[in-house]
């Protein structure tokens, strides 16, 4: 009989899938390196190999160390003084990056002063930084002395007279208010830092820390079909579990590639879809795949024997003895491969 | 950022310590421990007085207390070694000797603190204005164990820490009274030789009364895949004039244990009324007293000390109503699969005033295949093939190599030191002297060459063979000397293990662990995964199941719970609800041993039955 492609590569029936791919993963893990390369660019030290590898298949909120990869329209990535200038409009800088904010108790005022060199450094000026002030807190930028501003060392007085409801200033606010002063945006996206461009074949990208995927799209420059991030939560969020299922192949696959060790992509599929078939990503292990299995046994088998021997029993639970572990617990067959085969013979009665 | 350590300012005048207390102060503690070393050179005073100054704290340590570790060092001034030629010729001409270099200051002994103040050359030729002082000898930067191995700065330093670590492994005599100890386990070489390559240190300790390894003529090539990976292949003629050859000596002992109650074990000839009891074949080797005769042959479970311990449990009555004294059975024999002669036995009295018998069983261990062997660069190997002389490779001469080792294990190791020792030792046996292998000296190979090329052997070491097998001329030179090889404790008889049947736990059912029980071999959670993997569903039974702890267990159909047979009715009843709608089922012990521990928990299962189809 002539086979043909197809058929040399179709899965028999009843082959257990699950475990070839998790000892096809698990292998090569073993051999995986503390080592670990570094993002080009971004300065910070990134989870890889297995570390990120557990990341990834714990389904972690946030990864330790959260990327975004912002590609821009052809427009603004041909030279990489325009990606530059890009990157300098999303990184965010607050107003505690670029001068010293102190609160003066006896007078309830903020005083704000502007350090020109990391201003400089960070290309804000100081009527930039008193414009966001002013943005922020409306009418509470009281003094300023703009022939000064060219100096070493600014001025900025932001008293708090709060708006309607007259509340009494008192030394608490002000200390409350000193903070949010501080964390007040003075450029950029929130939750992208240390914007890096890059360049990636012919264009130039903007690599950064954070993955504010909306707050970056709302940059025209920003070609918002091209934009990634390593947090897989965050896609799961925007662009639904599909693209949360791809974006666990790529990883895995970028963390397999990085360690130059082979593993074949439907393995690492086979992965993604486990943790993704029911709608929303959810981890391997406890909290997640393995917390839901059916059996009791199965489950008690795993990990916190004795919650799910006492939560079975109090309800009534029966085991349908359908997993692997559950039958080999009882001692019978196991149903993958030939355990799971049946024969059916039809007797004829002889006349 | 970078945590700055505070630094406090060191006092202005220097703070002098006497062991440790604060005794005064000096002004220049500098140069008040350059004046106190060179009083202690000049005998002014005791030379176990060591000074150290910590510039940092500006604290001057004089250490005079015991405890202290201390080595010796040639005292260096100006660049200058103070031992110099002319002292050389007047120790030669035994006009000195070591204890007069130290009081001449030539020699001075420092403890790990004052080293911290010295700056020490290694070799004479090293020497700069700065140096202070000397080593002895550079072979004098290794330990003992480092410093016997022979030309260790041609091999790489992983070799040597395994050439280290598997010389503490090797057999030879360990101890010169062997004879008269009772150690749980020893081994005795027959003929331990002297290796051809000593070090200076080998002689200084004098380890040729104590060697541990013999001389063997090896030959660098493969023989037919039986020396691949490490592996040896060893000329069994010459393990028949006893290459190798160790005595194994184990001491069994057992005492006269006392009980609450003023009961006592009795080491005696069991009868046949003691409980467990073993037949009369086990103690056919027992005197009158219960104790083996030395000299006569045992084998595994033969008893070697016969004795009776009091039942466990009090006043067990019998029948009759009267208390019998039942003795149980608690002999001393030989572990499975040990054989041997009793070579003595010794009767003393325990630490707790006990009757005490030790028997110590001799045993020969000729060396077989899957015996461990190494030499002193690190290269170790097992035997894998014992060929008979005739087959193996010989020379025109008929020297026939003790040992084949495929030349696979020397590149990747950088092991040069092995094939200098090979030289070394050929050069050593031809010439008929010892040779020099001491760190940093030692006979060199040109010396090895010259003494070869004298006695009309190539110089390099390689010789033409012939095949044992074919008589035909091998195409190639093969390098081929003499390399002491150590035989390491790693023995095959002692490790060898194999279960086909065999005794199960009680608890369990399952098959016991380990050689000593006569276990079987864990087939663990990944093993099971890999089955699975392939889908052998029917194999994972066979392996968990019906090889492990299969039972049968009656089940009731209408509770669920397990059922017992009645023997006195003969029938099965389920003992919950009385039905006898039993029936039988073959489960895993373990699943058996589930149920219990969850009914334990006050969790009632229930097994409901379903016919197969």
């Amino acid at each position: 009989m002539k086979t043909t492609k197809r058929q040399s590569v179709k899965i028999p029936p009843f082959e257990a899938v699950g475990v070839v791919c998790a000892q096809s993963i698990g292998e090569p893990g073993t051999q995986m390196t503390m080592r670990t390369f570094h993002y080009a660019g971004v300065a910070e030290h990134v989870p890889t190999g297995l570390p990120r590898l557990i990341e990834i298949v714990d389904a972690k909120k946030e990864p330790k160390k959260a990327i975004i990869d912002i590609y821009l329209k052809s427009s603004y990535a041909r030279s990489r003084a325009d990606a530059e200038k890009v990157a300098k409009e999303l990184a965010s800088v607050f107003v505690s990056d670029v001068a010293d904010v102190e609160d003066d108790l006896e007078t309830l005022t903020i005083k704000v002063i502007y350090n020109e060199k990391d201003g400089k450094a960070q290309g804000v000026s100081y009527s930039a930084l008193r414009k966001a002030l002013e943005e922020s807190f409306p009418g509470d930028v009281k003094s300023s002395e703009p022939e000064l501003m060219l100096r070493p060392a600014k001025e900025t007085k932001v008293a708090k007279t709060g708006e309607k409801k007259e509340k009494k200033i008192t030394a608490k606010s002000v200390r409350k208010l000193t903070q949010k002063v501080r964390d007040t945006l003075v450029r950029g996206v929130r939750g992208i830092h240390k914007a890096v461009v890059i360049k990636g074949g012919e264009d130039y990208f903007v690599r950064a820390g954070g993955f504010n995927v909306l707050g970056a799209c709302l940059n025209p420059a920003v070609d918002q079909k091209r934009i990634y991030t390593n947090n897989i939560k965050e896609i799961e969020r925007i662009y639904g579990v599909e693209a949360a299922r791809n974006a666990i192949v790529r990883e895995i696959k970028d963390v397999m590639d990085m360690q130059k060790l082979f593993v074949d992509i439907r393995h690492i599929m086979l992965i993604a879809d486990a943790m993704t078939y029911s709608g929303y990503v959810k981890s391997i292990g406890r909290h997640g795949l393995s917390g839901e299995k059916v059996g009791v046994l199965g489950r008690a088998a795993f990990e916190e024997t004795i919650k799910h021997l006492i939560n079975a029993s109090a309800f009534a639970e029966e085991e349908k003895l359908i997993g692997v572990t559950e039958n080999i617990i009882v001692g019978q067959t196991v149903p993958v491969g030939t355990g799971k085969i049946k024969l059916v013979m039809k007797t004829t009665k002889k006349k | 950022m970078v945590k700055r350590r505070r630094r406090r300012a060191a006092p202005e005048r220097t703070v002098i310590f006497l062991n440790g207390r604060i005794v005064g102060s000096h002004p220049d503690g500098k140069s008040l421990a350059n004046r106190l070393r060179e009083r202690r050179r000049t005998n002014e005073l005791s030379n176990q007085v060591n000074v150290y100054y910590n510039s940092r704290l500006n604290e001057l340590h004089i250490l005079t207390d015991k405890g202290r570790v201390r080595r010796p060092y040639i005292v260096v001034e100006n660049g200058k070694s103070r031992f110099t030629s002319e002292i050389a010729t007047r120790i030669r001409n035994n006009e000195l000797n070591w204890n007069h270099l130290v009081k001449m200051g030539i020699i001075e002994y420092l403890d790990a603190q004052e080293e911290e103040n010295s700056f020490i050359a290694i070799k004479e030729e090293e020497l700069t204005p700065e140096h202070t002082h000397l080593e002895v000898d550079a072979s004098n930067i290794f330990g003992v164990v480092a410093g016997v191995l022979p030309y260790p700065e041609h091999n790489s330093s992983p070799r040597i820490t395994m050439a280290c670590a598997m010389a503490k492994q090797s057999l030879g005599i360990y101890s010169t009274n062997f004879g008269t100890r009772y150690d749980t386990r020893a081994y005795i070489m027959y003929y331990p030789q002297q290796p051809l390559v000593q070090t200076s240190l080998y002689k200084a300790l004098n380890l040729k009364d104590k060697s541990a390894g013999q001389t063997c003529v090896v030959a660098l090539t493969s023989y037919h895949g039986y020396n691949m990976a490490d592996a040896i292949v060893v000329n069994r003629s010459s393990i028949d004039r006893g290459l190798h050859r160790v005595g194994m000596f184990k001491t069994y002992e057992t005492e006269e244990r006392m009980y609450p109650g003023g009961q006592k074990d009795k080491i005696e000839l069991p009868t046949p009324e003691v409980v467990g009891y073993r037949g009369e074949e086990a103690y056919r080797h027992l005197a009158e007293d219960g104790i083996v005769m030395p000299e006569s042959d045992v084998s595994s479970k033969d008893v070697l000390v016969g004795k009776t311990s009091p039942p466990r449990f009090l006043e067990e009555i019998s029948v009759f109503g009267a208390v019998e004294e039942k003795k149980r059975e608690s002999s001393l024999s030989l572990k499975s699969g040990e054989k041997g002669k009793v070579d003595s036995v010794l009767i003393t009295e325990g630490p707790s005033g006990n009757r005490l018998v030790k028997v110590r069983v001799r045993s020969v261990k000729v060396p077989e295949i899957g015996d461990k062997l190494a030499s002193r660069h690190g290269q170790k190997g097992v035997i894998g093939l014992l060929v008979p002389q005739e087959d193996m490779p010989f020379t025109k001469a008929g020297i026939v190599p003790d040992l084949v080792v495929n030349p696979h294990a020397i590149p990747s190791r950088m092991t040069a030191g092995h094939l200098l020792e090979t030289l070394g030792g050929k050069a050593g046996s031809i010439g008929g002297l010892l040779m020099d292998g001491t760190a940093f000296g030692g006979s060199t190979e040109e010396e090895f060459h010259a003494i070869l090329k004298k006695n009309g052997f190539d110089e390099h070491g390689e010789e033409v063979l012939y095949d044992g097998l074919t008589g035909k001329q091998i195409k190639v030179k093969l390098f081929i000397g003499v390399v002491y090889y150590q035989r390491l404790h790693h023995l095959v008889s002692n490790k060898m293990h194999v279960r086909s049947r065999g005794p199960v736990q009680l608890l369990t059912h399952q098959p016991t662990e380990g050689r000593a029980r006569e276990g079987g071999l864990r087939f663990g959670e990944m093993e099971r995964d890999c089955l699975i993997g392939y889908g052998a569903s029917m194999l994972i039974k066979e392996r968990l199941l019906e090889e492990s702890d299969k039972t049968v267990q009656l089940i009731c159909t209408e509770c669920g719970s397990v059922a017992t047979h009645d023997y006195a009715r003969n029938r099965d009843i389920c003992p919950i609800c009385q039905s006898e709608n039993v029936e039988p089922v073959e489960i895993s012990y373990a699943f058996k041993l589930l149920l219990d521990e969850i009914k334990s928990l006050y969790i009632f299962p229930r097994i409901v039955l379903k016919d197969k189809g």
